[in-house]
């Protein structure tokens, strides 16, 4: 229960998020970081790019691509896979209307980052941001994914 | 709680990595049908990947993550011979950890 108090506590707190935010990511230092709560726990999809990245100013970029159905039957899987040419060292999948957007994060180090996959659960259809970090720069690519089994609540 | 890891050389390069862990990944928001109580939040909070002992990537996950999530990222540095780990943990603290060669 405590750490439940802790949530709520640093989800309150916008300096403490930004000060974690700030804390953690460092480029290329992000190795055996602890889990970036504020970020993954964050209601809105602002909150969020605010507490993993410190920013919410990103642009929209053809380099980064995202391979996942337009349509997804179910809900509880929906499989999502990142690919950018740029050189990344966070890549960020948030789904915007789930109750926690930001889905997950990869900090990767050297030679990892041109690839992430991992399969989500959206509630409802929604636009689905990939946002990658490369040169201190946020660069985004949306795809919506239409669902028509929720998967969350169950 | 069953780890499975699957190398395979990389479309663009490197190695992929695929990594599936068996867990419930509960986002705290169910409800138990039985009991109407809600289940508690039990999700894998981090997957630490290393290629001989030394970590060259971190997956971040929240609730949001499916059950039994399937991981994937491309390793560019790694090289036939070398041992890839994986290590995750969730926010109870339990953990698993699954390691293979790269063939």
């Amino acid at each position: 229960m405590k750490r439940r108090t802790f949530v709520k506590g640093s989800m309150a707190s916008v300096a403490l998020a930004v000060a974690a935010g700030a804390g953690l990511l460092h480029p290329r230092r992000v190795m055996a970081a602890s889990w970036p709560e504020a970020a993954l726990s964050a209601d809105n999809v602002d909150a969020a790019l605010q507490a993993a990245f410190g920013t919410t100013e990103m642009t929209d970029s053809d380099d980064v691509t995202i391979k996942a159905p337009l349509q997804a039957e179910n809900g509880a899987v929906v499989p999502i896979q990142v690919t950018t040419t740029l050189d990344a060292d966070t890549i960020a999948v948030i789904s915007e209307k789930n109750p926690v957007p930001m889905v997950s994060m990869l900090n990767a180090g050297d030679g990892v980052g041109g690839v992430y996959s991992v399969r989500i659960k959206m509630g409802e259809t929604s636009p689905v941001h990939c946002v990658v970090r490369s040169g201190d720069k946020l660069f985004r690519k949306t795809q919506e994914i239409k669902v028509t089994v929720g998967g969350c609540g169950g | 709680m069953a780890t499975k890891m699957k190398i395979k050389t990389g479309s663009t390069g490197g190695y992929d990595v695929l990594v599936l862990a068996k867990h419930p990944m509960e986002t705290g928001n169910r409800k138990d049908e039985k009991t109407g109580e809600l289940v508690p939040a039990h999700f894998i909070q981090t997957m630490v990947f290393s290629v001989n002992g030394a970590e060259v990537a971190q997956a971040n996950l929240s609730q949001g993550v499916s059950a039994n999530p399937l991981v994937g990222i491309n390793i560019q540095t790694a090289k036939a011979g070398d041992t890839v780990s994986v290590n995750w943990t969730d926010n109870k603290g339990e953990s698993d950890s699954v390691e293979g060669k790269v063939a």
